[in-house]
């Protein structure tokens, strides 16, 4: 069941974006800071954990998910070490996911050529 | 020899002695692909980047227009060329081994008419006895320029064109041949403040509106003069907004227009949502398709009038206009 729940929800999310992508001039790059914005306003009125909790991956792999993550980052800095928190959280807590993907991305530029579109 | 506000109609009316088209695959599948000169399967051309494979395309096509009338590099006086990249470099790196004394241009999508307007108008003027045009564009390069390079894999909304892997070149002379270049009307920029790059076609279609006409004063002709009145690359939405500036003006050229960008593509079969774009566009379908007819005698005289949007990727992002351009070159068999 919580593969499925992962799978619908995720692709609502993606299904969500792509209307954007189709339906208005939005630029991607626009569209990926409304996603980790919306993620994050939606982490701080408690919204997304419990969210996160019945989704698993289907809210924590798409970007909403990240912006989340930033969020929760920064709140739990802030708890422990003050104003300076601000600072340290956020990238404390995407570490992992952003340096995966430069690795991941790293490797496959080294494997793989770009190839003309059909 | 100056004729009207804008144009030139020579007196000595030089020839357009031959002409060469390079394209990639997905310009071999479509309507026109038997009839360019070379068609490389391989979009990379052999070399390391999209650049090198510009370039490499732009060499061939002059050495191909350039053998086909039994003539050397050497015996070239002068070559115009340009493409969409900055600083101009795919032509550099691409003609650099021919050595023969350059001008490189920039008219983005307008260059083949700006080039063809030179290399005539050096001709015409006594300053050489063969000069050869040149332009290009490739898919690769141009996105990677102007949008994001393709590893990104981003996606492309219906209304953008698809920029054509293509390279033309033209060989302008005093030899017989039997199509002459009879007139120019060198464009000026016209900007309707249009911001909008994915929509090229309407921030062009002011520009061709306004050489079209002004041509047609010059040379005190009526669009009928004309078996084809035909633009680069304003596409499906460029053209119907080209049709309706021109009602407006009271011109109708609906019956004898026709745009490179929706000939050399078939927009069913080939997801090339709003038609085919870049220098390398009304190049290679002006050499493969256009010239022939004008050689065979099925067309008599025709108005080759590219348009280019005169942007850079700074200029964009800094929230500049587009302003437009737009080239007319007067074609006659002969």
């Amino acid at each position: 069941m919580d593969y499925i729940n992962a799978f619908w929800i995720g692709g609502l999310i993606c299904a969500a974006v792509q209307i954007l992508l189709d339906r208005t001039k939005l630029m991607p790059g626009r569209v990926m800071v409304l996603l980790v914005c919306t993620g994050a306003i939606l982490g701080a009125i408690q919204i997304y954990q419990p969210f996160q909790e019945f989704a698993g991956a289907g809210a924590s792999v798409p970007l909403l998910g990240f912006g989340n993550l930033l969020w929760k980052g920064v709140k739990e800095a802030v708890d422990k070490e003050g104003f300076i928190g601000i600072f340290l959280g956020g990238f404390k807590a995407s570490a992992v996911g952003i340096s995966a993907a430069l690795v991941f991305s790293y490797l496959a530029s080294l494997i793989f050529d770009p190839k003309m579109k059909k | 020899m100056v004729k009207g506000i804008q144009s030139i109609a020579f007196e000595q009316s030089p020839y357009l002695i031959s002409s060469a088209s390079v394209v990639g695959k997905k310009e071999g599948e479509g309507p026109l692909g038997k009839m360019f000169d070379m068609v490389e399967e391989e979009d990379l051309f052999g070399e390391n980047t999209w650049e090198e494979a510009e370039s490499a395309m732009q060499k061939e096509a002059c050495l191909l227009a350039i053998g086909k009338a039994h003539l050397a590099p050497e015996d070239i006086r002068y070559l115009f060329g340009g493409d969409l990249l900055r600083q101009g470099v795919a032509t550099s790196l691409g003609v650099e081994e021919l050595g023969i004394p350059m001008f490189g241009l920039f008219g983005a999508c307008s260059t083949s008419g700006e080039a063809l307007a030179l290399a005539s108008m050096s001709v015409a003027a006594g300053y050489g006895e063969y000069m050869l045009a040149v332009t290009s564009s490739h898919f690769g390069s141009a996105e990677k320029e102007f949008r994001f390079p393709l590893g990104y894999a981003n996606q492309r909304p219906l209304s953008a064109q698809w920029t054509v892997t293509g390279s033309g070149a033209f060989l302008v002379g005093k030899k017989r041949s039997h199509v002459r270049i009879t007139g120019v009307t060198v464009g000026k920029i016209v900007d309707y403040g249009l911001k909008d790059s994915q929509n090229m076609g309407a921030c062009m279609a002011p520009a061709a509106c306004d050489t079209i006409i002004r041509n047609l004063k010059d040379f005190d002709r009526v669009p009928e003069d004309y078996n084809r009145i035909i633009t680069g690359d304003l596409g499906y939405v460029g053209q119907s907004i080209l049709f309706d500036l021109m009602r407006g003006k009271e011109y109708d050229i609906k019956k004898n227009h026709m745009d490179c960008g929706m000939t050399i593509f078939d927009q069913q079969l080939q997801d090339t949502h709003a038609g085919g774009s870049g220098c390398g566009c009304a190049a290679t379908t002006l050499s493969a398709y256009i010239l022939p007819k004008l050689e065979r005698g099925e067309w008599q005289r025709v108005l080759f009038v590219p348009t280019g949007a005169l942007m850079s990727t700074v200029s964009y992002n800094e929230g500049a206009s587009v302003p437009g351009i737009a080239h007319g070159i007067v074609l006659e068999h002969c």
